[in-house]
């Protein structure tokens, strides 16, 4: 029963990709039902940039359901929702008034609440608590910045604001960009709105959490790049540098948290709060280029956004259903108990190793391609003469570089505790290879993590195209041949599948050549070098938190670490030892300066307001008194 | 047979040649100045040579990770001689991603002898791992803003049109910003190939080991593809900083004449370097490696201060 939903879900997911692929490649149609409901009824609209984030939605949901078909074969919890969550995913890009963007918006938001809370554990019902306030927090903003638009231009079609949007107070589009990016913020995961997201995706079972960090944060990334460039028809630079900045923000602080995190699927939680970070990065610069009038460059940096939107899609997808073989075989998320998987696992170990090498941006897959095509758009700042600008992207670039370096470090510690060495548990030790239909679904995204990383010459002018439509510029005329991607004429190029044929020729002459020489063929097998231990044990091995520990020493500023040491001796003597626990957490700025404070404020205002209810009939008839000659007085 | 194609080849054979080679260069100056006779230059070929015939002892706790790292390494490092302009400007594989693709194929490099390290399970491996991906995640971020200032007063950021356009504008060169997006550069190649006195290559307590640490397991065949592959990378580092700071007498066309005498010209400015690097390394010890980042820091804002000295002379 629960198979054939999930077959309906991928046939379903497969049919969006390829009219979304349509899209892309220029189809348009709209379909109107204004009688429906007010303001405006039910419309929806094709066209390129929604199309490709439909086209993502569905391409996306094709393996996750295949893959859920192994993995929650016998589970009917669930089914109903994940189909309504795909179905409204897919109706969001495509929404083309007010109304019917915010139904398919809450709509997806409930369906996902649902799956969060289903296993019905402790942590995942206060996970998804916290969702359903953030992400009504956003829709909040959301609601109010739409009508706020919808009442200054008279209408609530999308495609209406841009030429009524001109002729505003300038204050007004500054507003309303103000509240969507809030709103749209929050789904995206920005950072400080991120507190939802390291908690709610890794309660979700592991195909959701594909979806939800794949994807469905990704359609805040989509509103964010139709309220930055194409509602509003753009907007002065500092919408650009707010936008840079929160990126440049939310991907360092993004992998920071993810480094000192042992919760396997919370770890890749946090990826995606970097991910997003690098694609605002990216948006960022298109909409300073835009602003500057650099429609060149600017679709250079839009271009990037979008391929990086994509490639995070791919690899995180693959990535959290990795995790989620990890965690059917293991029976745990904590990387301390795990090791040695590579031998039991040897599949998902080498899926979960191409969506490591491809989220950490290694050449020549996909997340290099996307991360370089953000580095020649920041690189050519200097063409916009402005001292305080070029300030916020060296900002950028260097954030970018350092968040590069620390994603390479943090999946080394995923892959590698997470896979490697000896089991660290006996549940590690037991467990048992993926069955063939999650294997077929990691199988399809690593494939797609490896086309993608070789074919920029094909994807990146699609793309500038879809971002020449929202920007309403020329696309760009020479983007090189089949072999080599030029950017901005002489300025750099790049070509991956050179970069993969020449990795492959030098990985292949060598070898061979030491085969033919007949070297490397004695070889002994001996267990690891122990200092003279006669006995190798898991317990030797270094840590999770060990190899996070430098990180955890050089930002000490930003984890600000306590070392909690408990030691109890025996009651004779100090000497004997019973039991020592050493913890040493890491406590987060975000909760403590921004969200405690703020929580603290609103329950001291609430425990005041306490005194207007005291029960007494009298006092609620003075209420309504006073209430009505307001009105009165204020009609 | 085109001159690219022959270029390309004569790319390759001076790394692969000349990085035993100036590994071995750097161990007898350094041993020259502090008074012993040191091995001769050329013994890292004679170790090699015994490595690769020696039996290969691998930990039955490892994995497939373990045994193809050290051929990946050795990859890397051959087609980042590709890459980089050691004997002509523009190298076969110059179009195919300029500097950032090449600091991220040394982070491919890295990324796997880090999961080596983790492979075999002993402390020592890990530690390595840990300590090498701190080092080169904290570097990274002063190699791009360093490249950024090169490009933002060459106007491209492909490395052969870098050369080419400061060695024809001496003016460029004796620009301050270049001179502190050198030593920027320096103290991150330093990091990077594991020197003094950020790692010590000769050291022989495991514990104050990063490099060596990570590769404790290897033996035999696998031990000569590890040591020749960081022999390519300090020769190709020292070879961006002599190409890029110093870039006189590198041929942007391809026949023999010129890239003879380019080989001749980079071999002089490789000795030079490599006895600065000596010199260096015989007269500070090592830092504590929690004031390795500190080193970093520096060398970070070495590099801001070369960007910003771009806006300000502009």
């Amino acid at each position: 029963m629960a198979i054939l939903a999930y077959a309906v879900a991928a046939t379903g997911g497969l049919a969006a990709a390829l009219l979304g692929l349509a899209g892309v490649l220029g189809t348009a149609f709209t379909v109107r039902a204004p009688w429906l409901l007010p303001l405006g009824g039910l419309e929806v609209t094709l066209d390129p940039l929604g199309g490709f984030f439909l086209a993502l939605i569905g391409a996306a949901a094709v393996p996750a359901s295949i893959y859920a078909m192994g993995y929650a074969a016998g589970e009917r919890r669930g089914v109903l929702a994940y189909n309504v969550f795909v179905a409204s995913m897919c109706a969001v890009p495509l929404a083309a008034n007010v109304l019917t963007f915010l139904l398919a918006w809450e709509l997806m938001s409930l369906a996902s609440y649902v799956l969060v809370v289903q296993s019905g554990e402790r942590e995942a019902v206060r996970a998804a608590w916290v969702y359903a306030l953030m992400t009504h927090a956003g829709l909040a903003c959301l609601l109010a910045g739409m009508l706020l638009l919808g009442s200054w231009t008279g209408s609530f079609r999308f495609t209406d604001w841009y030429a009524a949007a001109s002729p505003l107070p300038s204050w007004g589009p500054g507003l309303a960009f103000v509240l969507l990016a809030l709103g749209f913020g929050v789904k995206a995961g920005v950072i400080p709105l991120h507190v939802w997201l390291p908690l709610a995706h890794p309660a979700a079972p592991s195909h959701v959490s594909a979806l939800m960090s794949g994807v469905m944060i990704k359609l805040g990334v989509y509103g964010l790049m139709r309220v930055g460039l194409d509602w509003l028809g753009g907007g002065p630079a500092w919408w650009g540098v707010a936008v840079m900045l929160a990126g440049t923000v939310s991907a360092v602080v993004g992998v920071l948290y993810a480094l000192v995190e042992h919760d396997l699927k919370r770890l890749l939680a946090f990826h995606s709060i970097e991910n997003v970070g690098i694609i605002l990065i990216g948006l960022g610069a298109g909409m300073l280029f835009y602003e500057a009038g650099l429609p060149a460059l600017a679709l250079l940096g839009f271009a990037a956004a979008l391929y990086h939107t994509m490639n995070h899609a791919a690899f995180k997808a693959l990535l959290f259903l990795g995790a989620g073989a990890v965690l059917h075989a293991a029976g745990t998320r904590d990387m301390e108990r795990m090791g040695g998987l590579i031998k039991r696992m040897p599949w998902t170990a080498a899926c979960f190793m191409v969506g490591s090498a491809a989220i950490a941006a290694l050449p020549p897959l996909n997340g290099f391609v996307s991360e370089w095509l953000t580095f020649q758009a920041l690189l050519q700042n200097l063409k916009i003469d402005r001292p305080e600008v070029n300030l916020v992207f060296a900002l950028g670039i260097a954030g970018l570089a350092l968040t590069g370096g620390l994603a390479m470090a943090c999946f080394v510690k995923a892959f590698g505790i997470t896979f490697l060495a000896l089991p660290r548990s006996e549940a590690a030790a037991r467990a048992h290879e993926a069955g063939r239909a999650m294997r077929v679904g990691m199988g399809l995204l690593a494939l797609a993590c490896v086309v993608l990383g070789l074919a920029p010459t094909l994807v990146v002018p699609a793309l500038a195209k879809i971002g020449a439509d929202v920007m309403h510029v020329p696309a760009p005329a020479d983007v090189g041949g089949w072999l080599t991607l030029n950017v901005s004429g002489e300025f750099a190029s790049l070509s991956t599948l050179a970069v993969a044929a020449a990795l492959v020729t030098a990985l292949a002459v060598p070898a061979a050549t030491l085969a033919l020489a007949g070297i490397g063929r004695r070889r002994r097998l001996y267990e690891t070098w122990g200092c003279g231990r006669l006995l190798q044990t898991s317990r030797m091995e270094y840590t999770a938190t060990a190899f996070a520990n430098p990180f955890k020493r050089v930002f000490d500023f930003f984890y600000r670490p306590v070392t909690q040491l408990d030691i109890e001796v025996h009651p004779e003597s100090r000497l004997f030892v019973r039991r020592i626990e050493y913890a040493n957490p890491t406590s987060s700025i975000f909760e403590d300066w921004l969200y405690r404070p703020a929580l603290d404020a609103l329950h001291r205002w609430a425990r005041r307001a306490r005194g207007l209810q005291s029960g007494s009939a009298n006092l609620y008839l003075t209420y309504i008194l006073a209430a009505l000659l307001a009105l009165l007085v204020l009609a | 047979m085109t001159p690219d194609f022959v270029a390309a080849v004569a790319q390759v054979a001076v790394v692969g040649a000349g990085g035993p080679l100036l590994v071995g260069l750097l161990r007898t100056l350094k041993a020259r100045l502090v008074g012993r006779r040191g091995p001769r230059p050329w013994q890292p070929y004679a170790d090699l040579a015994k490595f690769l015939r020696k039996e290969a002892v691998v930990s039955t706790t490892t994995s497939w990770v373990f045994r193809v790292t050290p051929y990946v390494l050795v990859a890397t490092m051959l087609v980042a001689a590709l890459v980089v302009p050691v004997v002509v400007s523009r190298p076969a594989l110059a179009f195919a991603g300029n500097i950032i693709l090449l600091m991220y194929l040394f982070m491919l490099g890295t990324f796997f002898l880090a999961l080596a390290g983790l492979d075999a399970g002993s402390a020592f491996g890990g530690m390595g791992s840990s300590r090498e991906v701190a080092v080169a995640a904290l570097a990274e971020p002063t190699i791009v803003v360093a490249i950024f200032a090169l490009a933002l007063r060459a106007g491209t950021i492909n490395l052969g049109g870098v050369v080419e356009r400061f060695a024809g504008d001496p003016l460029l060169v004796a620009n301050p910003g270049h001179l502190l997006a050198f030593a920027a550069f320096f103290i991150v190649m330093l990091a990077e190939t594991g020197r003094l006195p950020v790692d010590n290559p000769a050291t022989h307590l495991e514990l104050t080991m990063i490099h060596e640490a990570m590769v404790l397991e290897y033996s035999g065949h696998y031990l000569a593809l590890v040591e020749w592959a960081a022999g390519m990378k300090l020769f190709l580092f020292l070879t961006l900083l002599a190409n890029l700071f110093f870039p006189w007498g590198v041929p942007a066309e391809v026949a023999l004449v010129p890239v003879a005498l380019g080989a001749l010209a980079l071999a002089g400015k490789l000795v030079v370097l490599t006895a600065a690097l000596a010199v260096l390394e015989t007269s500070v010890a090592k830092l504590r490696l929690f004031r390795v980042p500190e080193l970093l820091a520096a060398s970070f804002a070495l590099a801001v201060l070369s960007v910003t000295s771009v806006f300000l002379v502009r």
